[in-house]
Formats: structure tokens, sequence, C-alpha cells
């Protein structure tokens, strides 16, 4: 197998070798998870206090007097020490409570749950489109091995990996949107007059369009997502073909490939039934960790097409020093990378037969 | 090798399928009935009236409340009745007395008094959040207003300030967004823990105006609804759709396509590329935000006189209008911007390096000397400060430009820890105190001080500069005070450490079926409510 | 020549030399017929010459000085035969600043590969070298850096520490090295238990000296792959920074800054942010290609299968 690339892949693998020597694996998994949780938390606590951004300035603005300075420092608790708030703050979230944002005067509960499935939305489009693309041109290039269809996979998803994506955004959108008028304005996920009337039950426009049964909405809710969609989905096409190559070849040298040409079955069906049907195993926890990095890794993009998710709740949370949120966001995003990343390696192990 | 050519075709086949169901949706007009606004909103933290103190958000609140008094948005001098039909001032010019329009309906039905009025001003001095001393500077306190401010009657409204201050400066400060009359009995529905209705209007709306707030979106979006009741008429757009769109391009792609009617922040190179469109036009309106560079005294270099003219005339004033400014502002040099009483014209500075290394020599600094500049990371203020860096360079001048977010740079400028500082000051209302009061006067230079203004921020404390100030918000004619405020700019204008550089320019970028909307000198008084679209 | 490459392939060398040596040669042939290495070799060449030379190619310098007229009248100038990739608000060579700039790219690669690496090395080999609670604690805090979102936490920091590039540089460095120590500790792990280090053990060499001089030199080829293939990420995380403000400063041309710079222009004076745009991408091509290359030859059960 090859080095994965992305961090989780470590993660991964450090988790099946860590805990499959454990006997109570679930329970060592969970104090795992809840100490890298404080971690974080403290990690991201600490960053806060350290940005040169006044949290009074941002609740009061520039102008108000200097009393009115003093009582909301106060209010705020910004005059007790730093280990006491933040043990104001974990005590806080064991509640569930993530306090209140200061840009968007809401809790930040309610908040992320309108901006992350906004994420998710694009996030899991994103792996659809690469799961669709990605394998099959991975298994041509491993079938056309040092062939040119390989060399233009290989040089495909190298150059997936060489642009930056808020460029490509800003061309596909001077393209796509400006010059062909293929896609919908790089407004956020929907126009403004579905924005307002459609219902929302999932917050996933795509999903609550259909919920809906309104299907000019649904095609609005379409054009606006595919392009960013597509450009996010191009970095795990380029990723998961490489694998889906390696994997195949690792199954195209095994003695049952060669065994099942002795008998005489198609190729067609040695490609795409047995050797395929193996390299899945491996694949599936792949594929987890590309969504799981879509998820986080979608910043830029959203930035670029005014998307309101998560990433930019965070970004948006972080320049106007509304530290809850920034904290609240980033422990989803957190959370959920774990979880990924653990679900992942159940799913190796599940299907796995070695495992079983 | 043919399998793969028709994998491709399929492949293909599939991508211009996506994109075909897309495209239909693609190209869409926005509706008849109702107005599109494209608009970097992301300042606006509150809408509740005693509390909004932002840009963005006294625009909403202008279009949904109504207020005592307003001005005319073309001659600010024009002061007519609103909520009020009628005012009188007593004779020792401490107490008016207003008489309230009858027939104005709040959005819940319920009838606007005099009682809602007196309610609104003490609720903004008892909560006294930011922009609360816009009315608590007439002397008053949570614990008096409930005196100095009542209703006499349901028709009758009097406010007694503490001094007899100049008139038109107790009326202007009445036209503020703080001064909105909200509904009494629905607020008070709403109080949690006596905190008169303020957690729940942060997020709602009780108001009377124009307009009524249907949703707001924290950076997303604002939806405004006519109010059919409106005492001056229903206004024609059913709806108001106010999209944030953070980035001016996006903005410009999406007014050229039609899928939004106005854009509300273009920046200059797109003002130009856009002025030859037939299908949009362009609305410019001279805005009271005044753009200027300032020195901290606290450093012992630009604390020498030398320094700060030098620094005066090393700014491109004429260069930057042309440029990174055309169309969008006008060289302004005094701290009043012009179209407020009393605002002083000349512009005595303009580019003049050889000036500048003399008065750089005579300061002891022949081969200039470095420096650091604080910026707000937004386009037009990086490329001002930008030009400075070039034009500062030619008297040996090496200037390290600092961008930071908005309230980064508040935060450093508050504590004083900055040299250079360029940014943006707009006054608070219409009268010429507003900016006298921050940039003038400075009572007390200590670390600790009980008031911070913009003087006291760099460090600057002219005494009889502050005691002018004081003096002329006392004098009730106004050509007198007028002729104060020209004096207090003349010597502002060559001792204080402060280079006004431009004043501001809004400009917006309308489709070319729509009319009636409003620009106002403030953003408070930019207005929707006379839109149509032909 | 013949009888040096048949003495470079010999099957049975007669010294370690010899043996080294014709692996060396085997790689470097193997890197050589790899078309897509040598593109990547011949651009990151570039670069670094470009970078080298800057002052002498580019020909006006990061800033032109113009002012008033002759500003008004050379800004936002279209690509022509005097300024090859037109000119900025500033009235500035685009051409310049990016030939200026990928000093600027070059030093942030620079600076982030010699220490990222090796603070992950370092903690990865004696966290799977000495295992129990010591390993727990720096795993620890190494999935605290893993499972913060990584551009999250670069802008974060780059924030909180003021912007500028020494802030860029160093988020970027805190934000790689996790992934460098899970690799150096998964190596360790399984060079840990060999008979060759138990017979250094033996022998009575220390721990800093197992690891320093036994497990570290095993580790470091799949490292320098691995280093070589994050190459074009940094430059894109540098980018990403820059585009968001975080990193250079004006009138510094660090190419993220000069894309966003040109954002609010990209349908006026397309040129802004295109050439910094292609110059990202080419230049971050080539480390892929080159570490691509690398890794056939460095690391052959992997990637290329040649």
């Amino acid at each position: 197998m090859t080095t994965p690339t992305t961090k989780g892949g470590f993660l991964a693998v450090f988790f099946s070798t860590f805990y499959s020597k454990r006997a109570k694996p679930l329970i060592h998994f969970l104090s795992m998870l809840i100490m890298t949780f404080i971690g974080l938390l403290m990690l991201t606590f600490v960053i806060g206090r350290m940005m040169p951004t006044d949290p009074v300035i941002a609740v009061i603005g520039d102008k108000a007097p200097e009393e009115l300075y003093e009582k909301t420092y106060k209010e705020m608790g910004l005059d007790k020490p730093i280990v006491v708030q933040f043990v104001y703050y974990l005590g806080g979230v064991l509640q569930g409570d993530l306090g209140t944002s200061v840009r968007t005067a809401n809790l930040v509960t309610e908040d992320i749950l309108n901006y992350f499935p906004a994420t998710l939305e694009l996030a899991t489009l994103a792996t659809i489109f690469g799961v669709l693309l990605g394998v099959p041109i991975g298994v041509l290039a491993a079938v056309k091995q040092n062939k040119w269809p390989d060399y233009l996979v290989r040089f495909f998803g190298l150059i997936g990996h060489s642009a930056p994506i808020f460029w490509l955004a800003m061309m596909g959108i001077v393209l796509f949107y400006q010059h062909l008028d293929w896609v919908a304005a790089p407004e956020g996920r929907l126009s403004v007059m579905y924005e307002y009337t459609l219902p929302k039950v999932t917050n996933m426009v795509l999903i609550d369009t259909m919920l809906a049964g309104d299907w000019d909405a649904f095609k609005d809710a379409f054009a606006h997502i595919i392009l960013p969609a597509s450009l996010l989905s191009y970095y795990s096409i380029a990723y998961l073909s490489r694998m889906t190559r390696s994997f195949m070849l690792d199954q195209l040298k095994q003695e049952y490939v060669i065994t099942a040409r002795v008998k005489g079955v198609s190729e067609t069906a040695i490609i795409w039934r047995h050797a395929l049907g193996n390299a899945w195993v491996p694949l599936i926890t792949v594929i987890a960790l590309t969504y799981a990095t879509l998820l986080e890794g979608s910043v830029l993009t959203e930035i670029v097409f005014s998307w309101p998710g998560l990433g930019r709740y965070i970004t948006d949370g972080l320049l106007a020093a509304d530290m809850n949120a920034v904290l609240g966001g980033t422990i989803v995003v957190g959370l959920v990378f774990i979880l990924l990343n653990l679900t992942s390696d159940l799913l190796y192990k599940v299907f796995d037969p070695r495992a079983r | 090798m043919k399998v793969l050519f028709n994998k491709a075709r399929r492949l293909a086949g599939m991508t211009g399928l996506i994109f075909a169901l897309s495209s239909g949706a693609a190209v869409a007009a926005t509706p008849k009935d109702a107005l599109v606004v494209g608009w970097q909103f992301d300042d606006i933290i509150t809408l509740d009236t005693a509390e909004v103190f932002e840009f963005s958000g006294a625009e909403i609140t202008g279009n949904t409340y109504d207020r005592l008094i307003g001005y005319d948005p073309e001659d600010v001098s024009k002061i007519f009745g609103v909520a009020a039909e009628s005012w009188t001032v007593s004779d020792d010019g401490k107490t008016f007395t207003f008489k309230m329009r009858k027939g104005i309906k709040f959005a819940s039905g319920n009838e606007m008094t005099a009682e809602d009025a007196a309610f609104s001003l003490q609720r903004a001095i008892v909560l006294n959040k930011s922009p609360a001393f816009i009315l608590s500077q007439f002397g008053f306190s949570a614990d008096n207003v409930k005196d100095m401010i009542k209703a006499v009657d349901a028709d009758t409204l009097t406010i007694t300030t503490d001094k007899a201050y100049a008139p038109t400066f107790v009326l202007y400060c009445l036209t503020a967004t703080i001064a909105s009359i909200v509904d009494k009995t629905e607020v008070m529905k709403h109080e949690v823990d006596g905190d008169m209705g303020f957690a729940w209007l942060r997020t709602n709306y009780a108001g009377s105006g124009p307009y009524k707030i249907e949703q707001w979106k924290p950076s997303e979006i604002v939806v405004l609804s006519a109010n059919k009741d409106y005492w001056g008429g229903a206004p024609a757009m059913k709806n108001i759709f106010i999209r944030h769109i953070g980035e001016s391009s996006v903005q410009q792609l999406l007014l050229e396509k039609g899928d939004i009617d106005i854009a509300r922040n273009l920046e200059t190179e797109q003002l130009k590329s856009v002025d030859g469109n037939k299908d949009i036009k362009l609305l410019k309106k001279g805005k009271g935000s005044l753009y200027y560079l300032s020195m901290n005294l606290k450093d012992p270099i630009l604390a020498k006189p030398q320094v700060q003219e030098a620094l005066k005339y090393l700014v491109d004033y004429k260069g930057l209008e042309d440029t990174v400014w055309a169309g969008r502002g006008q060289v302004q040099q005094a701290f009043l911007p012009k179209g407020f009483l009393g605002a002083l014209e000349e512009q005595p500075f303009s580019l003049n390096v050889e000036k500048a290394k003399g008065l750089l020599a005579e300061a002891g600094y022949p081969d200039g000397f470095e420096i650091e500049m604080i910026v707000r990371n937004a386009p037009i203020r990086i490329d001002t400060a930008k030009s400075m860096q070039t034009t500062f360079a030619k008297a040996g001048i090496k200037v390290k430009l600092i961008p930071m977010d908005g309230k980064q740079v508040l935060t450093v400028y508050r504590a004083r820890k900055h040299q250079l500082f360029f940014g943006a000051w707009g006054p608070d209302y219409q009268d010429p105190h507003t900016n006298a009061d921050t940039f003038a006067k400075n009572l007390d230079n200590g670390d600790n001080a009980k008031s911070k203004p913009v003087a006291w921020r760099n460090a600057y404390a002219p005494e009889q500069m502050t005691k002018d100030t004081l003096a002329a918000v006392l004098e009730s004619d106004a050509g007198k005070r007028a002729k104060m405020y020209l004096a207090i700019q003349k010597a502002h204008q060559q001792q204080a450490p402060f280079a006004f550089i431009m004043q501001e320019q809004e400009v917006a970028g309308l489709r070319a079926n729509v009319e009636g909307y409003v620009l106002g000198p403030s953003f408070d008084s930019n207005s929707y409510k006379d839109v149509v679209k032909k | 020549m013949t009888e040096l490459k048949s003495w470079l392939l010999a099957e049975n060398p007669d010294s370690r030399a010899q043996a080294s040596l014709g692996r060396a040669y085997l790689g470097w042939r193997r890197f050589f017929c790899n078309p897509l290495a040598m593109i990547g070799f011949v651009i990151v060449t570039a670069l670094l010459l470009m970078a080298i030379f800057a002052p002498y190619i580019a020909p006006e310098g990061i800033t032109s000085g113009l002012t008033g007229a002759e500003l008004k009248e050379h800004r936002f100038q279209p690509p022509s035969a005097e300024h090859w990739f037109g000119t900025d608000g500033q009235a500035n060579d685009i051409f310049s600043r990016i030939v200026m700039g990928s000093r600027i790219t070059l030093i942030i690669v620079g600076i982030v590969i010699f220490t990222a690496p090796i603070l992950g090395f370092i903690i990865g080999t004696v966290s799977g070298y000495f295992g129990g609670w010591i390993d727990v604690v720096l795993m620890r805090i190494t999935d605290v850096f893993l499972a913060f979102p990584k551009l999250v936490l670069a802008l974060a920091l780059a924030a909180a520490l003021g912007r500028g590039l020494e802030s860029a540089i160093f988020a970027i460095a805190i934000t790689s090295w996790p992934a460098y120590a899970r690799l150096a500790r998964a190596e360790t792990l399984t060079i840990r238990k060999t008979d060759y280090l138990a017979a250094a053990r033996l022998q009575g060499a220390g721990h800093w000296r197992l690891i320093s001089g036994h497990i570290m030199p095993l580790c470091l080829s799949s490292l320098i792959v691995r280093v070589t293939l994050d190459m074009a990420g940094i430059i894109l995380t540098a980018a990403g920074l820059g585009f968001l403000g975080l990193g250079a400063q004006p009138p510094t041309p660090e190419w993220g800054a000069m894309i966003a710079e040109g954002r609010d222009y990209i349908l006026s004076y397309w040129w802004l942010a295109t050439f910094p745009g292609l110059a990202i991408f080419v230049v971050a091509l080539g480390f892929n290609f080159l570490g691509d290359g690398l890794r056939d030859v460095l690391d052959p059960k992997s990637g290329g299968q040649h």
C-alpha cells in the first residue's frame, strides 16, 4: 500500500495498530477521544486569547465610552485568570452550551446547525463525484499500467494537487458563470427568492428542495452547488484515482487473478468483479479519509463562492474576534474528523476478509 | 483503445448533462415587485435601535423605524417632522416640546403615542449601549431621564436638556438611529429580567417605518417587506432582499448579469468598467466619512512639529483623487466634511517632496526614518496606504505597512500603540460637534482617561481648542457658530497631528430600470422607500 | 564507458562502495527515464535560478515608485512587449513582481522543510523508540494538532501572531510537523524490534546513540520522499494564507497575496490574478512531478511500480 498522503491516513493506521492490541478497544478509544478533544479545546482557547483583537471592542464597537468598556470587560469574565475562563468554558461545553456568537447574536449551537449542513452538502457531493470518476479512471490506469492512459491519469492527478483551489475557483467563475452561463452566480446556495421561501428542514438545500417538491428551486440549488462541488471534487478525484490504481495493481498481481485467467474468466470480469471487488476494502478507508479532508478543507472554496459553510463561519469569526464561534466551529470539525477516522477504521475491519 | 474512447465520450456526455441540467436555472432576472441588493453587511451585530451603531445596521433600521424628526438628504439644514408633526423650543433654550403625528401604526397594529417616543429615548439611556452618548451628552442619565424626557399626554412629548445647547445640535442628535421609536407594548411583552426587551429586539423588530424587517441572517441575508399601512403611503416594492456579497467583483458580475438590482460595494476600477454599460447606472452621494492619517505623539519622531508638517506635504492628494479614489472621493483637508455647518474648504497641502525634505532636515532627519503604519485590510485603504508608502519613500521615510482586520486596528489604536494610523471617521449625527468633539477636544491625556476621543488616541491635547470646542456647542446663533468652527479647523489643520486626505463619496451601481433609490449623507439616510422598477 | 556501466551493474559487486554506487546509478537512470520527473526537475531548477538571479531578470523591481499623472498613465496596463504580464494598480510590473516573488516562495518552502520535518522526525522517533507514557503523551499532542483543521489552525496562528511572512511560515511549520511525527513513529516501531538494533544495544549503545545513529538514518529515505511530495502542499498553503491577507504584506510580491489583489479586478484586468496563479500552479506542479519521480527512485515498492 502506498504511503497515505492525507494526514488522516496516519491517524487511521495509528488507531488500528493501537487499539487492536487492547482488550477493551472501545473504552480505550473513548478515553483517547476525550483527551484529544480537551487538548483541541485548550489549543483553540489559547490561540483565541493570543489574538491581538480586543473581544470587548468586538461587542461594543469602537466609539463606546470607557465606563461601558470596563463594564463589558467584567461581564465577559475577561478580568479572571485564563485558567478560570477555560474551566468555565469547559463546564459550558459539557452541558452543551457553546455560548453566544458576538457576530451573529445567536447561540453558537444554533449557528452550527445552520452552517454545518452547507459544508456537509458540498463535501458529500464532491466525494460522490470523486468516487464516481476517480475509481473508474484509477482502474483504467492500473489496467493500462505504464501506457499512455496511465501517464495521463497520473499527470491529471498531479495537476489536481498543484493548482491553488481559490484561483481555480475564480477562473471557473469567470468561465462558467460570466462567459458560458452554465452555472449560477457565486452568491451562496440559492437564488435570493428561494433562499427566503424554502422551508428549511435539514438545512441541506438539495434535500430540502426535494422534500418541498419544488423542482425549480432544486434546479436553482443544483446550479449553485455544481461548480464549487466539481472544483472541490477535483482534489478527491486526483487522490482516489491514484489510490485505486495502486490497490488494483496489488490485486492484479495476486495468484487468484492468474488462476482466474487460466480458467478462462473474461478480462472484464477479472478486473471489475474480482480485482476491484477486493480493492474496495482498503478503498473505503481512503474514501472516508478524503471525505474528512474535504469537510475541513473547503474553507477557501466557501470563501470564493460566498458559501455559508462552517469553514467560513470559523474564518469570519476568527477575523471578528468572535471566539465562541471559532471554538464551537473547531470542536465540531475536529470531532467529525476524529469520528470519520474511527468509522473508516471500523469499516475496514468489517469488510476486510483477513480481519474477520 | 476504442473502449477507452467510448468511455471518454460517455464521460463527456455525463458532464454535459450535469451542466445542461443546471444551466436552465442560471439565467434568472429579479422579480418585478422585489428589489435585490448586493451589499457587504457583515458588520451588523444587532437590530436593537438602542445598540445599533454600525453603518449597515443604521441603514436597515433607518428604513424600518421612524424617528421624531428627519432631514432632507439633499440639504441637511432642512429639518422636518416625521413621527412628530411639529415642535417648539422654550425661551431658555432647554425645553423641546414635540407634537406627535396622528395615525402612525406599528407593525403590531398598536397606535404610536408620545409614550412610545418617551419610552424609546429613556430605554436608550437606561440600556446605555455604545451609541447612548449621543443622547446622554445632553445631561440625561438612568436616574433623571424619566423626568427630563416625558410624555405630557398621548400627543405631546417634552425633552429638557441640562444646558442651553445650539438647538440644531439637539435636533440633529434626535435624527440619529438611537432616537428611533420602538413599540413600547410589543417590546415590553418580551422583557426578560428587566432587560427592557433588549435580548429580544436584538434579532427582532418593533417599528413603524416604510419597511418591516422580516429576517436577518448575519452575513447572509436581510429581508424587508413593505409596510402597507405606512403613514406616508405604502412603498412600491413588496420585498427587499439584501444579500451579503463580500466580494466586490462578484457584486459587479451579478449586477451585469441582472441577478441583483443594486450593487453597493463597487471598487474604483469596477465603477470604471461598468460605466459604459447601458444596463447600469451609477448613483453617487458625498458622505460624511473622512479618511485621515494620524500620527501618535507618544512616538518621539512624530512628536516633532516639523515631521508632522512634512508628512502632510508627502501625501499625493491629487494623484489619489485621480486614481485610487477616482469617482469615490474628494480631497478634504479639515476635520469637518463638506456639507457640514462651518466646514473649512481650504486645501493648503499638496505633494511637495522638496519642502518636506527641508522640514525633515530641520527636525533632524535629513535622511528620513523608518516607521510603521497600521491600516485596515480593505482595498481602498490599502491602496491609499501603498501610495503613501511610495511618496514617503521619496523623502527617505521607509513605511512598513501593517494591514489588519478592522477590529484589530481599533484595538491597537485605542491602546495608543501605533505610530502612524490610516483610517476613517464617520460623523455620528449631522452636527459639527460630532467631529470637533473627537478631533479637537481632549480633557484628559492620561492613560486611564474616562473618555478616549481620537485626539486622545494620538496623545494630542490642545488646551485652547478644547475650550473653543466646548464653547461652540453652546452658541445658538448659527452664523457665529460656523465662524467658531472655521477658526478651530484652521488651527487644527496647521497644528494637529492629523492629515485629512479624502472625503468619501458613496457610489451604488443600479440596473437601469431601478428608480427612486436615495443615497443620503449618512448611512441611516439611505432610503429604499421610493424605489420603483420600470 | 560500457565498462563502467557493467561495473556499476555487476550482479555480484566486489565492495560496498560498488554496490551503493550501482544502486545510485540505477536510481539515477530510473529518474531520468521518467519524463514527468524530468519536467519537474527542470521546473524546480528554473525556479532556483530565477530566485538566485531575480534582481537581474526582473526589469523593474517590485515597485514602480510612480505618482500623480505618471501613475495614472501606467497603471493597469495589459500585457505588452514592455510589460510581459501587464501592470497593477500601483503601475508595478507584474512580471518583475512574480520573478522577485519566487524568492519569497523559496524562503517559505526552505524554512518549513528544514523545521517541520525535523521536529516531527525527532518527536516521532523518540515516541516510537521509548514507547510507554512518553509515546502516549507525545502522540496525544500530535493527535490534537491532526484533528485541528489544518488551514484554520494556520489561519488562527498567523492571525494571532500578527500578519507577516514570519507568522505565516511559523503557522505552516506548526501545522505540518504532526504528519512527519506519525511517519517517523511508524517506521521506528518496525525497526525497533529488529535483531540489528538489539545487537547494537548489546554492544552498549545508549538511547540517543541508537536513535540518532541507527534509527534516524533508516527512516530518512521515506522522509525525504514525503517532504518532496509535501512541498507543493506547503506552497499552496502559503498561497492560501497570502490570499486571505495573512502572509507577506505589501509591497512584498507574495504570489497568493497578488492573486488576492487581482481578485477585485478579475473582470476588468484579468492579468492581475491570472499570472501569479499560473506561477503557483507551475511551481507546485514542478515539485509534485519531482516528488513523484523521487518516490519511484527511493521508495520503489509504491507509486510508479516500474
